[in-house]
């Protein structure tokens, strides 16, 4: 051993010191980094945990039948993350997707200018067949997936606005309700906005980590957190999608609307209004433009006429005049008022009928100066009191008859329509005016306006002879929850049934009398009532309007429809009402040439087209 | 030759435990951050873990071949074995690699190589070599610059590879040259250490706040000098002057010698810059999964941080972030326990060394092996600059495994044969 070393020995334990010190200086940082740092675990937490949400099955939409009206498709996106894009068959994998080379080049480019590392969509909205296709053989080029979604679709493309669509919430939708979150869907319109609480389901969570590159990695403690999501309810509608469909192939080529109720239970069987539009245009990428296209058609198809379109009822409000004239005593079901024809006053009468008829006669024959008397002598009836008293009775009536105000069940965006009122009047004419001055209210003209719904459930009131239930679309739920409480509560009209029958026989003998104002429109082994109706209109021809009901024992079915511009009732609301009630109650009609008359007969509107 | 059951009775069984115990921490820990990919076998040879336990038996063979070799050959081909590990430098300076902005391998066909691993334990041979000679004497001028030359030769081409962190290893001789005697060396010690501290203060406070700092300083020792009548005088009034010198320089150094990549590594961790998603990333990461193990960890495997590659070269540079989350304080402190002990065993076993050669070597892979561990674990808890060098026989990477397992195992050998050698 060398001996100049002896005297630096003791230089081992400065040296051991210095790794000790080290070690000590180690061990105190890496506790405080692990025991005491609570802002690097929180930093950990966010790093590797994503949330993710589950999104349910929104619920199915079917018809009265169990038909499928909506229901949520599958496409796929085929997806690329363009970091994992190896060296493939260029060529093969175009000619599987279908799409050129240059169309492959510059979506690549795309797609890795958005992010080498996040996925992008690359060939979007890829049908279940293809996909089958596709996805066979997809493992051969990496850096490519499919990642499914859903959409609304429609497979009969009826119904567009009962049924609605769905859309991204909007900023209002997402601070109303905080279930929403950017990017969610929720209903717009129709059914979908009505039942979206029914039909949205709930939404489930799953946590799961992630690694750098944003790529799922498993779940978090074993799913200890998820919650599963679930599914929403299906809805079965009142509807019937044959019916329905039916009444738009009628109702081609005209503008108007068709309204058909089930009068024992207020269910909605047809909800027609034209022009229409094919619901699946309002569905995923192409909503935005579609929905422009569909606000910019000046013959307006977004607009639901069978709910916001408000007409004078014209003759079809006779009804409503007959039933209050009876129920306040007025007149009597024997009670015959003079018709002069041509120069009655105030009003004429525009058919030719024997010069007193009766009530049922009135009807029949749609008499104008019978319904003028049966309304005065309502108003100026001296239990009243006073005119004023009179109308007053008289519009309360209208308002248990349904008119004046909506029903608030699950149809969106009604109008209430108008019945005047007193204070109306008084303001009109500064508080003096009597009964000719208001004459035209007999007759379903003036300040009166109803919607095709409201028309379609005087119809409703009559074949259930003084009652009725709101009219709505619900029949049940999947789940057979209740339906509102509302929409299955009976509603007394104060018409009793005993003068309501009066009407129905008038009705009855507007189809079958040998004057009846829709004779032609007679349904071969159905006993049916109805009344035509048509509507003046100030902005150019009259509208045609019919309200009817059958069978006459036993109502199924109680209409009404308005086409606008289309002249008297008789000429094509009539008919169609007619090819209704058969096509509903037998599944079938036997006319084939009045069919083929009103399916392919188009009315000229006029209107210019934007280009 | 020494037969196999006796070297089995006399080599150093802590060391060896030691030794074997980091190994299989490492291998687990290589195997849990790898587990990214997909659950594949520990022994999969296209995965980290299954390559690494290759490397384990093939550092293991070379061990075992080294303690039935001869003792007498590793101070007799010391010399022979530094001029090849500098060939090899300069080639890879011709021929080598690049990986993560530093030239360091060499490719033999698929098998790679890193020299620079192997330049320490040539460079630990030498040196030993030529201070364990009877007739070397540190005292002398002539001795010492030997001395300097053997070193930084091999640091110097180190650096030209642009490896800074390897070439910093070679400053760990001054343990040895401490140890023994050279004049100065301690005084170098300090000085370093002084320096260091000027220079990181300068960066964290400024130029002027440090004039004052040392101005203060510089007129309390003056006083204490003066009234205690101490010599030296003139020798602390030039530490002082330099200390000052390297103030005013830090600015240019900072700016102008180190590289731009350091320069930022130094702003990180200094705190000068704050930018968790660029340069300051891989620390920021490493901080957080060893931060997110708390004190028990999350148990083998459990990893998220690491595993999931939110920890830039887990692997390899960082895996002590893969013990930290997974081990915890608990496991932290076992492998720096470990580390510590293994240190402490080297130094003492150097001590009961009867050669000189084997003592001063014992000394230099002491030094070695804990300027690779400070330097390491210091840069993956924030105290250290982000230096790329591997954690002895932990880290993946079969040369430096290699490497690290044959210098200890010459070790080993020296001191089997201890008492074979008369004193």
């Amino acid at each position: 051993m060398k001996q100049s070393n002896k005297s630096y020995v003791k230089r081992q334990y400065i040296i051991i010191g210095i790794f000790a010190v080290v070690g000590i200086i180690y061990l105190i940082r890496l506790f405080s980094l692990q025991v005491f740092d609570r802002e690097l675990k929180q930093n950990a937490y966010n790093n590797v945990l994503r949330y993710v949400t589950q999104y349910p099955a929104r619920g199915k939409v079917f018809d009265r039948n169990g038909k499928l009206l909506v229901y949520n498709e599958a496409v796929y996106d085929l997806m690329v993350v363009p970091s994992e894009v190896r060296d493939m068959d260029t060529a093969e994998f175009c000619r599987l997707v279908n799409i050129s080379h240059e169309t492959f080049k510059e979506r690549l480019s795309k797609a890795r200018k958005y992010s080498r590392i996040k996925a992008s969509v690359f060939v979007g909205q890829i049908s279940k067949e293809d996909y089958a296709h596709i996805a066979e053989v997809l493992y051969r080029f990496p850096g490519f997936y499919f990642q499914t979604r859903t959409l609304r679709h429609y497979p009969q493309a009826i119904a567009a606005h009962t049924l609605g669509d769905i859309g991204e919430v909007n900023k209002e939708e997402m601070a109303a309700d905080s279930y929403y979150k950017m990017g969610d869907y929720i209903g717009k319109s129709g059914i979908e906005r009505f039942y979206e609480k029914e039909l949205r389901g709930k939404k489930g969570l799953k946590v799961v980590m992630v690694d750098v590159h944003n790529k799922e990695k498993g779940s978090y403690l074993d799913g200890a957190l998820d919650s599963l999501p679930v599914p929403g309810k299906d809805i079965y509608l009142g509807l019937d999608a044959d019916l329905q469909a039916y009444g738009e192939q009628l109702m081609h080529g005209k503008i108007g609307s068709i309204v058909a109720i089930e009068p024992k239970t207020g269910q909605i069987l047809a909800f027609v209004t034209s022009p229409s539009y094919d619901p699946n245009l309002l569905v995923g990428r192409v909503r935005g433009e579609n929905y422009t296209m569909l606000l910019n058609d000046p013959e307006k198809p977004l607009l639901n006429r069978a709910i916001s379109g408000t007409y004078p009822p014209g003759s079809t409000f006779k009804m409503v005049n007959g039933m209050i004239a009876l129920q306040s005593g007025s007149i009597t079901p024997a009670t015959q008022f003079h018709c002069n024809g041509q120069a009655s006053t105030p009003i004429k009468c525009t058919h030719s009928h024997g010069s007193s008829p009766d009530l049922a006669n009135a009807i029949e024959n749609s008499c104008n100066p019978y319904f003028y008397e049966a309304f005065k002598t309502t108003i100026n009836n001296p239990k009243f009191g006073s005119i004023k008293k009179g109308f007053e009775y008289w519009c309360q009536m209208a308002h248990n008859l349904g008119l004046g105000h909506r029903f608030d069940t699950d149809i969106p965006y009604e109008s209430t329509g108008n019945i005047p009122t007193v204070e109306d009047y008084d303001k009109m004419y500064r508080g003096s005016w009597n009964s000719v001055t208001i004459r035209s209210l007999g007759i379903g003209q003036g300040e009166i306006l109803v919607t095709p719904l409201q028309l379609a459930n005087i119809a409703a009131v009559v074949a259930n002879e003084g009652y009725y239930y709101p009219p709505h679309f619900i029949r049940a739920f999947g789940d057979s929850t209740a339906v509102p409480e509302k929409m299955t509560t009976r509603i007394e009209t104060g018409i009793e049934a005993r003068h309501c029958k009066v009407i129905k026989a008038g009705m009855r003998s507007v189809f079958e009398g040998g004057h009846g104002t829709a004779r032609g429109s007679k349904i071969p082994g159905i006993s049916a009532g109805g009344k035509t109706g048509t509507a003046q209109n100030p902005h150019g021809d009259n509208h045609s309007i019919f309200i009817a009901f059958a069978p006459v024992e036993d109502p199924q079915i109680a209409l009404a429809i308005v086409i606008e511009n289309g002249g008297y009732g008789s000429t094509w609301a009539a008919p169609i009402a007619s090819l209704m009630m058969e096509k509903y109650i037998k599944g079938y009609t036997e006319r084939p040439a009045v069919e083929e008359r009103m399916m392919n007969g188009t009315i000229n509107y006029n209107i210019k087209k934007k280009k | 030759m020494t037969d196999r059951n006796s070297i089995i009775g006399k080599v150093d069984w802590p060391i060896l435990l030691m030794y074997f115990a980091l190994v299989v921490i490492g291998w687990l820990s290589i195997y849990s951050a790898g587990m990214s990919e997909g659950h594949h076998a520990i022994y999969d040879m296209t995965q980290f873990c299954g390559k690494q336990m290759m490397w384990i038996g093939i550092a293991m063979a070379a061990g075992f071949v080294i303690l039935i070799l001869d003792a007498k050959l590793f101070d007799a081909f010391s010399f022979w074995i530094y001029a090849v590990v500098v060939f090899l430098l300069i080639v890879v300076l011709v021929y080598g690699k690049a990986t993560n902005g530093a030239t360091s391998w060499i490719d033999f066909g698929g098998f790679k190589l890193q020299p620079s691993e192997f330049a320490k334990l040539g460079t630990a041979l030498a040196v030993a070599s030529l201070l364990g000679k009877q007739d070397t004497d540190l005292q002398q001028r002539k001795t010492r610059l030997k001395v300097y030359a053997l070193i930084l030769a091999p640091a110097a081409l180190v650096l030209l590879q642009h490896d800074a962190g390897s070439a910093l290893v070679f400053a760990s001789f001054i343990f040895v040259l401490y140890r023994e005697g050279m004049p100065g060396a301690g005084a170098v010690m300090l000085l370093a250490a002084g320096a260091l501290a000027v220079f990181v203060l300068t960066l964290v406070w400024s130029v002027k706040v440090m004039c004052i700092v040392l101005g203060v300083l510089f007129a309390l020792t003056l006083l204490y000098y003066l009234l205690n009548k101490k010599k030296g005088l003139w020798r602390m009034v030039a530490v002082y002057a330099f200390l000052i010198a390297l103030v005013f320089s830090v600015d240019y150094a900072f700016y102008h010698i180190l590289e731009e990549h350091q320069r930022t590594r130094f702003e990180i961790l200094l705190k000068l810059k704050d930018d968790p998603q660029g340069d300051g990333y891989n620390l920021h990461q490493s901080k957080i999964a060893i931060g997110s193990g708390g004190f028990w960890g999350k148990g083998f495997l459990n990893g998220t941080q690491t595993k999931y590659d939110f920890v830039p070269e887990q692997h390899t540079d960082f895996i002590f972030c893969t013990i930290g989350e997974e081990g915890g304080f608990k496991g932290s402190f076992v492998v720096i326990l470990l580390y510590v002990g293994l240190l402490v065993r080297i130094i003492k076993v150097a001590e009961r060394q009867r050669l000189a050669f084997s003592r001063i070597y014992g000394y230099s892979i002491a030094g070695i092996l804990f300027v690779h561990v400070a330097v390491n674990i210091g840069m993956t808890i924030g105290l250290v600059p982000v230096v790329g060098i591997p954690l002895p026989f932990l880290s993946y990477g079969g040369s430096s495994l290699l490497a690290f397992t044959v210098m200890l195992a010459i070790f080993l050998k020296q001191d089997a044969n201890r008492l074979n050698i008369l004193s």
